[in-house]
Protein backbone atom coordinates (compact mmCIF):
# COMPACT_ATOMS: atom_id res chain seq x y z
CA UNK A 1 0.00 0.00 0.00
CA UNK A 2 1.42 3.35 -1.00
CA UNK A 3 1.68 6.31 1.31
CA UNK A 4 -1.32 7.78 -0.40
CA UNK A 5 -3.28 4.63 -1.01
CA UNK A 6 -6.69 5.25 0.38
CA UNK A 7 -8.49 2.84 2.67
CA UNK A 8 -11.91 3.00 1.17
CA UNK A 9 -14.77 1.31 2.92
CA UNK A 10 -18.31 1.35 1.59
CA UNK A 11 -20.55 3.31 3.96
CA UNK A 12 -24.30 2.70 4.05
CA UNK A 13 -27.23 4.24 5.82
CA UNK A 14 -30.00 1.75 6.47
CA UNK A 15 -33.06 3.85 7.08
CA UNK A 16 -36.62 3.35 8.22
CA UNK A 17 -38.84 6.17 7.14
CA UNK A 18 -42.33 7.16 8.21
CA UNK A 19 -44.86 5.36 10.34
CA UNK A 20 -43.64 1.83 9.95
CA UNK A 21 -42.58 -0.25 12.90
CA UNK A 22 -41.32 -3.28 11.01
CA UNK A 23 -37.57 -3.28 11.34
CA UNK A 24 -36.67 -6.94 11.26
CA UNK A 25 -35.72 -6.68 7.60
CA UNK A 26 -33.64 -3.56 8.22
CA UNK A 27 -31.78 -5.33 11.03
CA UNK A 28 -31.06 -8.37 8.89
CA UNK A 29 -29.80 -6.17 6.07
CA UNK A 30 -27.68 -4.06 8.43
CA UNK A 31 -26.02 -7.16 9.77
CA UNK A 32 -25.46 -8.70 6.36
CA UNK A 33 -23.90 -5.46 5.13
CA UNK A 34 -21.63 -5.39 8.13
CA UNK A 35 -20.55 -8.96 7.43
CA UNK A 36 -19.84 -7.92 3.85
CA UNK A 37 -17.35 -5.42 5.27
CA UNK A 38 -19.48 -2.31 4.92
CA UNK A 39 -19.85 0.35 7.57
CA UNK A 40 -23.50 0.58 8.35
CA UNK A 41 -25.26 3.44 10.05
CA UNK A 42 -28.74 2.48 11.18
CA UNK A 43 -31.27 5.26 11.50
CA UNK A 44 -33.67 3.71 13.96
CA UNK A 45 -37.43 3.72 13.50
CA UNK A 46 -39.93 6.39 12.46
CA UNK A 47 -37.63 8.86 10.77
CA UNK A 48 -38.88 11.78 8.75
CA UNK A 49 -37.51 12.15 5.21
CA UNK A 50 -35.51 15.24 6.21
CA UNK A 51 -33.87 13.32 9.07
CA UNK A 52 -32.80 10.63 6.62
CA UNK A 53 -31.39 13.26 4.28
CA UNK A 54 -29.48 14.96 7.07
CA UNK A 55 -28.02 11.68 8.30
CA UNK A 56 -27.02 10.61 4.78
CA UNK A 57 -25.26 13.93 4.18
CA UNK A 58 -23.47 14.15 7.53
CA UNK A 59 -22.39 10.54 7.43
CA UNK A 60 -21.39 10.92 3.78
CA UNK A 61 -22.68 7.48 2.86
CA UNK A 62 -22.21 5.80 -0.50
CA UNK A 63 -25.44 3.89 -0.22
CA UNK A 64 -28.81 4.80 1.23
CA UNK A 65 -31.02 1.77 1.76
CA UNK A 66 -34.58 2.73 2.61
CA UNK A 67 -36.68 -0.01 4.13
CA UNK A 68 -40.36 0.68 3.83
CA UNK A 69 -43.30 -1.58 4.48
CA UNK A 70 -46.02 0.95 5.14
CA UNK A 71 -47.14 1.52 1.56
CA UNK A 72 -46.19 5.19 1.65
CA UNK A 73 -43.12 4.70 -0.53
CA UNK A 74 -44.39 6.78 -3.44
CA UNK A 75 -44.64 9.80 -1.15
CA UNK A 76 -41.69 9.37 1.19
CA UNK A 77 -38.95 8.11 -1.10
CA UNK A 78 -39.21 11.00 -3.60
CA UNK A 79 -39.05 13.42 -0.65
CA UNK A 80 -35.77 11.90 0.45
CA UNK A 81 -34.41 12.08 -3.08
CA UNK A 82 -35.45 15.70 -3.40
CA UNK A 83 -33.59 16.47 -0.19
CA UNK A 84 -30.44 14.78 -1.43
CA UNK A 85 -30.68 16.71 -4.69
CA UNK A 86 -30.80 19.95 -2.73
CA UNK A 87 -27.38 19.02 -1.35
CA UNK A 88 -26.26 18.01 -4.87
CA UNK A 89 -25.48 14.62 -3.40
CA UNK A 90 -27.44 12.31 -5.71
CA UNK A 91 -24.39 11.69 -7.93
CA UNK A 92 -22.50 10.27 -4.98
CA UNK A 93 -25.20 8.23 -3.28
CA UNK A 94 -26.83 5.05 -4.56
CA UNK A 95 -30.39 4.93 -3.29
CA UNK A 96 -31.98 1.51 -3.01
CA UNK A 97 -35.37 0.61 -1.61
CA UNK A 98 -36.40 -2.61 0.10
CA UNK A 99 -39.88 -3.67 1.07
CA UNK A 100 -43.19 -4.63 -0.42
CA UNK A 101 -43.35 -2.44 -3.50
CA UNK A 102 -45.74 -3.19 -6.39
CA UNK A 103 -44.08 -3.39 -9.82
CA UNK A 104 -45.68 -0.20 -11.12
CA UNK A 105 -44.50 1.70 -8.06
CA UNK A 106 -41.01 0.26 -8.45
CA UNK A 107 -40.91 1.67 -11.97
CA UNK A 108 -42.06 5.04 -10.68
CA UNK A 109 -39.41 5.07 -7.93
CA UNK A 110 -36.69 4.24 -10.43
CA UNK A 111 -37.82 7.16 -12.56
CA UNK A 112 -37.38 9.31 -9.48
CA UNK A 113 -33.75 8.22 -9.09
CA UNK A 114 -33.87 4.99 -7.08
CA UNK A 115 -31.16 2.64 -8.41
CA UNK A 116 -32.95 -0.59 -7.54
CA UNK A 117 -35.94 -1.91 -5.65
CA UNK A 118 -35.55 -5.15 -3.75
CA UNK A 119 -38.77 -7.00 -3.03
CA UNK A 120 -39.52 -10.03 -0.88
CA UNK A 121 -37.40 -13.05 -1.76
CA UNK A 122 -34.38 -11.08 -2.92
CA UNK A 123 -31.21 -12.82 -1.82
CA UNK A 124 -29.02 -10.75 0.42
CA UNK A 125 -25.99 -11.75 -1.62
CA UNK A 126 -27.44 -10.26 -4.80
CA UNK A 127 -28.20 -7.04 -2.94
CA UNK A 128 -24.62 -6.83 -1.71
CA UNK A 129 -23.26 -7.53 -5.19
CA UNK A 130 -25.50 -4.89 -6.69
CA UNK A 131 -24.18 -2.35 -4.21
CA UNK A 132 -20.55 -3.26 -4.79
CA UNK A 133 -21.04 -2.77 -8.52
CA UNK A 134 -23.07 0.41 -8.28
CA UNK A 135 -21.15 2.46 -5.75
CA UNK A 136 -19.54 5.27 -7.72
CA UNK A 137 -15.80 5.76 -7.71
CA UNK A 138 -14.85 8.84 -5.79
CA UNK B 1 -16.62 13.27 -7.46
CA UNK B 2 -12.93 13.83 -8.05
CA UNK B 3 -12.21 17.06 -6.23
CA UNK B 4 -9.08 17.24 -4.13
CA UNK B 5 -9.78 17.34 -0.40
CA UNK B 6 -8.18 20.74 0.07
CA UNK B 7 -10.66 22.35 -2.34
CA UNK B 8 -13.33 21.77 0.31
CA UNK B 9 -11.74 24.12 2.78
CA UNK B 10 -13.54 27.39 1.99
CA UNK B 11 -16.98 25.86 2.05
CA UNK B 12 -16.10 23.91 5.17
CA UNK B 13 -15.06 27.05 7.02
CA UNK B 14 -18.21 28.76 5.83
CA UNK B 15 -20.12 26.02 7.66
CA UNK B 16 -21.30 23.93 4.70
CA UNK B 17 -22.47 20.56 6.05
CA UNK B 18 -21.64 18.56 2.97
CA UNK B 19 -18.14 20.02 2.70
CA UNK B 20 -17.51 19.02 6.31
CA UNK B 21 -18.87 15.53 5.67
CA UNK B 22 -16.72 15.08 2.56
CA UNK B 23 -13.66 16.37 4.40
CA UNK B 24 -14.13 13.84 7.19
CA UNK B 25 -14.48 11.07 4.59
CA UNK B 26 -11.23 12.16 2.95
CA UNK B 27 -9.60 12.00 6.37
CA UNK B 28 -11.03 8.58 7.17
CA UNK B 29 -10.19 7.12 3.77
CA UNK B 30 -6.71 8.70 3.76
CA UNK B 31 -7.58 10.07 0.38
CA UNK B 32 -4.69 11.54 -1.61
CA UNK B 33 -4.36 15.13 -0.51
CA UNK B 34 -5.88 14.71 2.94
CA UNK B 35 -2.62 15.71 4.60
CA UNK B 36 -2.65 19.09 2.91
CA UNK B 37 -6.27 19.54 3.95
CA UNK B 38 -5.64 18.74 7.61
CA UNK B 39 -2.53 20.90 7.57
CA UNK B 40 -4.56 23.86 6.38
CA UNK B 41 -7.42 23.08 8.75
CA UNK B 42 -5.14 23.25 11.75
CA UNK B 43 -4.59 26.95 11.13
CA UNK B 44 -8.33 27.54 11.05
CA UNK B 45 -9.03 25.89 14.38
CA UNK B 46 -9.79 27.88 17.46
CA UNK B 47 -9.30 25.28 20.18
CA UNK B 48 -12.92 24.27 20.48
CA UNK B 49 -13.66 22.50 23.75
CA UNK B 50 -13.37 18.76 23.17
CA UNK B 51 -15.29 16.43 25.47
CA UNK B 52 -14.51 12.71 25.50
CA UNK B 53 -17.22 10.34 26.65
CA UNK B 54 -16.51 6.71 27.34
CA UNK B 55 -18.03 3.85 29.28
CA UNK B 56 -19.03 0.25 28.91
CA UNK B 57 -21.58 -0.80 26.27
CA UNK B 58 -25.07 0.00 27.48
CA UNK B 59 -23.98 2.58 30.04
CA UNK B 60 -25.99 5.23 28.22
CA UNK B 61 -23.29 7.13 26.35
CA UNK B 62 -25.29 7.99 23.26
CA UNK B 63 -28.34 9.03 25.23
CA UNK B 64 -26.24 11.23 27.48
CA UNK B 65 -24.36 12.74 24.55
CA UNK B 66 -27.71 13.56 23.00
CA UNK B 67 -28.73 15.35 26.22
CA UNK B 68 -25.46 17.23 26.41
CA UNK B 69 -25.92 18.35 22.82
CA UNK B 70 -29.38 19.67 23.73
CA UNK B 71 -27.89 21.45 26.73
CA UNK B 72 -25.31 23.24 24.60
CA UNK B 73 -27.82 24.05 21.88
CA UNK B 74 -30.03 25.69 24.49
CA UNK B 75 -27.08 28.01 25.16
CA UNK B 76 -26.80 28.63 21.43
CA UNK B 77 -23.51 26.79 21.12
CA UNK B 78 -22.90 24.57 18.14
CA UNK B 79 -21.97 20.94 18.64
CA UNK B 80 -20.03 18.37 16.66
CA UNK B 81 -20.32 14.74 17.67
CA UNK B 82 -17.98 11.94 16.65
CA UNK B 83 -19.41 8.57 17.60
CA UNK B 84 -16.96 5.70 17.37
CA UNK B 85 -18.05 2.09 17.27
CA UNK B 86 -15.87 -0.98 17.00
CA UNK B 87 -15.47 -2.69 13.66
CA UNK B 88 -15.25 -6.40 13.09
CA UNK B 89 -11.70 -7.69 13.07
CA UNK B 90 -12.80 -10.28 10.50
CA UNK B 91 -14.61 -8.31 7.84
CA UNK B 92 -13.81 -4.73 8.79
CA UNK B 93 -17.54 -4.07 8.74
CA UNK B 94 -19.34 -2.21 11.47
CA UNK B 95 -22.80 -1.28 12.59
CA UNK B 96 -22.72 2.28 13.80
CA UNK B 97 -25.80 2.59 15.90
CA UNK B 98 -25.37 5.68 18.01
CA UNK B 99 -27.35 7.85 15.69
CA UNK B 100 -30.53 6.09 16.75
CA UNK B 101 -30.40 7.73 20.15
CA UNK B 102 -29.51 11.17 18.93
CA UNK B 103 -32.74 12.94 18.31
CA UNK B 104 -31.50 16.38 19.31
CA UNK B 105 -29.64 16.57 16.04
CA UNK B 106 -32.80 16.44 14.01
CA UNK B 107 -33.54 19.43 11.87
CA UNK B 108 -30.87 21.51 13.57
CA UNK B 109 -27.80 22.35 11.57
CA UNK B 110 -26.10 23.46 14.79
CA UNK B 111 -25.43 19.80 15.49
CA UNK B 112 -23.31 17.64 13.24
CA UNK B 113 -23.13 13.93 14.01
CA UNK B 114 -20.60 11.67 12.39
CA UNK B 115 -20.22 7.95 13.07
CA UNK B 116 -16.81 6.42 12.67
CA UNK B 117 -15.64 2.87 12.97
CA UNK B 118 -12.43 1.79 14.59
CA UNK B 119 -11.00 0.73 11.24
CA UNK B 120 -7.34 0.61 10.46
CA UNK B 121 -4.59 -0.04 12.92
CA UNK B 122 -1.42 1.43 14.36
CA UNK B 123 -2.93 4.52 15.82
CA UNK B 124 -5.07 5.03 12.74
CA UNK B 125 -8.14 5.68 14.81
CA UNK B 126 -6.67 8.31 17.08
CA UNK B 127 -5.12 10.14 14.13
CA UNK B 128 -8.34 10.05 12.14
CA UNK B 129 -10.30 11.23 15.17
CA UNK B 130 -7.89 14.06 15.92
CA UNK B 131 -8.09 15.13 12.27
CA UNK B 132 -11.89 14.95 12.26
CA UNK B 133 -11.93 17.09 15.42
CA UNK B 134 -9.87 19.69 13.56
CA UNK B 135 -12.35 19.65 10.69
CA UNK B 136 -15.28 20.21 13.05
CA UNK B 137 -13.40 22.90 14.93
CA UNK B 138 -12.54 24.71 11.69
CA UNK B 139 -16.19 24.42 10.65
CA UNK B 140 -17.00 26.52 13.71
CA UNK B 141 -18.33 23.97 16.19
CA UNK B 142 -18.04 25.32 19.75
CA UNK B 143 -18.13 21.94 21.48
CA UNK B 144 -16.94 18.69 20.05
CA UNK B 145 -17.97 15.47 21.72
CA UNK B 146 -16.13 12.23 21.04
CA UNK B 147 -18.05 9.19 22.12
CA UNK B 148 -16.49 5.75 22.27
CA UNK B 149 -16.88 2.42 23.96
CA UNK B 150 -14.23 2.12 26.63
CA UNK B 151 -13.27 -1.30 25.40
CA UNK B 152 -9.67 -1.23 24.37
CA UNK B 153 -6.48 0.72 24.37
CA UNK B 154 -7.32 2.15 20.96
CA UNK B 155 -10.49 3.73 22.27
CA UNK B 156 -8.87 4.96 25.45
CA UNK B 157 -6.15 6.60 23.36
CA UNK B 158 -8.89 8.43 21.53
CA UNK B 159 -10.76 9.88 24.48
CA UNK B 160 -7.73 10.74 26.51
CA UNK B 161 -6.85 13.35 23.91
CA UNK B 162 -10.01 15.27 24.83
CA UNK B 163 -9.93 18.38 27.00
CA UNK B 164 -12.48 16.98 29.43
CA UNK B 165 -12.92 13.25 29.78
CA UNK B 166 -16.21 11.83 31.07
CA UNK B 167 -16.32 8.20 32.16
CA UNK B 168 -19.78 6.72 32.54
CA UNK B 169 -20.30 4.27 35.35
CA UNK B 170 -23.76 2.79 35.61
CA UNK B 171 -24.86 1.51 39.02
CA UNK B 172 -24.01 -2.07 39.90
CA UNK B 173 -21.28 -2.14 37.32
CA UNK B 174 -19.30 -4.34 39.60
CA UNK B 175 -16.36 -4.08 41.83
CA UNK B 176 -14.65 -0.73 41.59
CA UNK B 177 -11.38 -2.58 41.40
CA UNK B 178 -12.37 -3.70 37.93
CA UNK B 179 -12.13 -0.12 36.81
CA UNK B 180 -8.73 0.36 38.29
CA UNK B 181 -7.63 -2.56 36.21
CA UNK B 182 -8.86 -0.96 33.06
CA UNK B 183 -6.75 2.08 33.85
CA UNK B 184 -9.77 4.30 33.54
CA UNK B 185 -9.43 6.31 36.72
CA UNK B 186 -6.33 7.98 35.33
CA UNK B 187 -8.12 9.38 32.31
CA UNK B 188 -11.39 10.48 33.96
CA UNK B 189 -11.91 14.14 34.76
CA UNK B 190 -15.54 13.53 35.62
CA UNK B 191 -17.27 10.31 36.59
CA UNK B 192 -20.88 10.20 35.50
CA UNK B 193 -23.03 7.75 37.40
CA UNK B 194 -25.71 7.46 34.76
CA UNK B 195 -28.98 5.59 35.34
CA UNK B 196 -28.82 7.09 38.83
CA UNK B 197 -32.46 6.18 39.38
CA UNK B 198 -31.51 2.53 39.58
CA UNK B 199 -30.82 0.70 42.81
CA UNK B 200 -27.21 0.74 43.83
CA UNK B 201 -26.41 4.22 42.49
CA UNK B 202 -25.49 5.46 45.96
CA UNK B 203 -23.14 2.58 46.42
CA UNK B 204 -21.47 3.19 43.10
CA UNK B 205 -20.96 6.84 44.04
CA UNK B 206 -19.42 5.76 47.34
CA UNK B 207 -17.12 3.32 45.62
CA UNK B 208 -15.98 6.00 43.21
CA UNK B 209 -15.39 8.47 46.05
CA UNK B 210 -13.33 5.84 47.75
CA UNK B 211 -11.36 5.28 44.59
CA UNK B 212 -10.64 8.97 44.17
CA UNK B 213 -9.65 9.34 47.79
CA UNK B 214 -7.14 6.54 47.54
CA UNK B 215 -5.72 7.68 44.24
CA UNK B 216 -1.95 7.53 44.63
CA UNK B 217 -1.71 10.77 42.67
CA UNK B 218 -2.52 13.72 44.88
CA UNK B 219 -5.39 15.12 42.89
CA UNK B 220 -5.98 18.19 45.06
CA UNK B 221 -2.41 19.28 44.52
CA UNK B 222 -3.00 19.24 40.79
CA UNK B 223 -5.91 21.61 41.20
CA UNK B 224 -8.58 19.27 39.95
CA UNK B 225 -10.09 16.37 41.78
CA UNK B 226 -12.15 13.96 39.70
CA UNK B 227 -15.78 14.99 40.07
CA UNK B 228 -18.77 12.70 40.32
CA UNK B 229 -22.10 13.65 38.78
CA UNK B 230 -25.28 11.59 38.88
CA UNK B 231 -27.52 11.65 35.83
CA UNK B 232 -30.56 9.96 34.37
CA UNK B 233 -29.95 10.55 30.70
CA UNK B 234 -33.29 9.16 29.59
CA UNK B 235 -35.25 11.95 31.34
CA UNK B 236 -32.51 14.56 31.52
CA UNK B 237 -32.06 14.58 35.30
CA UNK B 238 -28.66 15.88 36.30
CA UNK B 239 -27.67 17.00 32.82
CA UNK B 240 -27.55 20.68 33.84
CA UNK B 241 -25.33 19.67 36.75
CA UNK B 242 -23.08 17.78 34.42
CA UNK B 243 -22.96 20.73 32.04
CA UNK B 244 -21.84 23.09 34.78
CA UNK B 245 -19.28 20.59 36.08
CA UNK B 246 -17.85 20.42 32.56
CA UNK B 247 -17.79 24.24 32.53
CA UNK B 248 -15.89 24.22 35.80
CA UNK B 249 -13.39 21.78 34.40
CA UNK B 250 -12.99 23.79 31.26
CA UNK B 251 -12.43 26.94 33.33
CA UNK B 252 -9.86 25.07 35.40
CA UNK B 253 -8.02 24.11 32.23
CA UNK B 254 -7.94 27.72 31.16
CA UNK B 255 -6.85 29.26 34.43
CA UNK B 256 -4.26 26.65 35.30
CA UNK B 257 -1.62 25.80 32.78
CA UNK B 258 -3.22 22.37 32.42
CA UNK B 259 -5.07 23.33 29.25
CA UNK B 260 -1.91 24.35 27.47
CA UNK B 261 -0.12 21.35 28.92
CA UNK B 262 -2.78 19.03 27.54
CA UNK B 263 -2.70 20.69 24.13
CA UNK B 264 1.05 20.27 23.96
CA UNK B 265 0.83 16.65 25.02
CA UNK B 266 -1.84 16.02 22.43
CA UNK B 267 0.15 17.57 19.61
CA UNK B 268 3.28 15.70 20.65
CA UNK B 269 1.28 12.50 20.58
CA UNK B 270 -0.15 13.40 17.18
CA UNK B 271 3.28 14.00 15.69
CA UNK B 272 4.59 10.75 17.15
CA UNK B 273 1.68 8.78 15.77
CA UNK B 274 1.85 10.35 12.33
CA UNK B 275 5.61 9.72 12.13
CA UNK B 276 5.12 6.10 13.14
CA UNK B 277 2.39 5.64 10.56
CA UNK B 278 4.40 7.22 7.77
CA UNK B 279 7.50 5.24 8.65
CA UNK B 280 5.53 2.03 8.75
CA UNK B 281 4.21 2.72 5.25
CA UNK B 282 7.67 3.57 3.92
CA UNK B 283 9.19 0.45 5.42
CA UNK B 284 6.36 -1.74 4.19
CA UNK B 285 7.23 -0.66 0.66
CA UNK B 286 10.91 -1.32 1.27
CA UNK B 287 10.03 -4.81 2.49
CA UNK B 288 8.10 -5.37 -0.73
CA UNK B 289 11.10 -4.23 -2.74
CA UNK B 290 13.28 -6.72 -0.88
CA UNK B 291 11.01 -9.56 -1.93
CA UNK B 292 8.16 -9.31 0.53
CA UNK B 293 7.77 -10.21 4.18
CA UNK B 294 7.07 -13.89 3.45
CA UNK B 295 10.36 -14.34 1.64
CA UNK B 296 12.27 -12.59 4.41
CA UNK B 297 10.55 -14.75 7.02
CA UNK B 298 11.45 -17.89 5.09
CA UNK B 299 15.09 -16.78 4.88
CA UNK B 300 15.07 -16.42 8.65
CA UNK B 301 13.41 -19.80 9.09
CA UNK B 302 16.10 -21.63 7.11
CA UNK B 303 18.78 -19.81 9.12
CA UNK B 304 20.05 -17.87 6.15
CA UNK B 305 19.71 -14.73 8.23
CA UNK B 306 18.16 -13.53 11.49
CA UNK B 307 15.44 -11.00 12.40
CA UNK B 308 17.86 -8.32 13.56
CA UNK B 309 19.94 -8.46 10.41
CA UNK B 310 16.83 -8.21 8.28
CA UNK B 311 15.51 -5.27 10.31
CA UNK B 312 18.90 -3.60 10.18
CA UNK B 313 19.07 -3.88 6.40
CA UNK B 314 15.65 -2.22 6.18
CA UNK B 315 16.36 0.60 8.59
CA UNK B 316 19.97 1.21 7.67
CA UNK B 317 19.31 3.44 4.62
CA UNK B 318 17.22 5.70 6.88
CA UNK B 319 19.93 5.84 9.48
CA UNK B 320 22.48 6.77 6.85
CA UNK B 321 20.38 9.47 5.24
CA UNK B 322 19.62 10.99 8.63
CA UNK B 323 23.30 10.98 9.49
CA UNK B 324 22.51 9.07 12.66
CA UNK B 325 25.56 7.05 13.56
CA UNK B 326 24.64 6.31 17.16
CA UNK B 327 24.49 2.58 17.74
Amino acid sequence: MGADASQRTIRCLVAKVGLDGHDRGAHVIARAFRDAGFEVVYSGLHRAPEEIVEAAIQEDVDVLGISILSGAHNTLVPEVIKGLEEYEAMDDIVVVVGGVIPDDDAEYLKEQGVAEVFGPGTSIQSTIEFIRESVPER
Amino acid sequence: MTTTPVSLIDELIAGDQRALALAISAIEDRKPGYRELVGRLHHETTDAHVIGVTGSPGSGKSTLVNRLAEFYRSRDETVGIIAIDPSSPFTGGAVLGDRIRMSAAVGDDGIFVRSMSARGSLGGLSTATADAVKAMDAAGKDRIIIETVGAGQNEIDVVKTADSVLVLVPPQSGDAVQMLKAGILEIADIFVVNKADLDGADRTVKELLDLIEHDPIDQEANGWSTSIVETVATDGTGVDDLGSTIDTHSAYLETSNQGIERDRKRYAEEVNTIVREELAILLEREIDRQGGIDELAEAIRIRETDPYTVAESLVDPLRVSLGDDVD
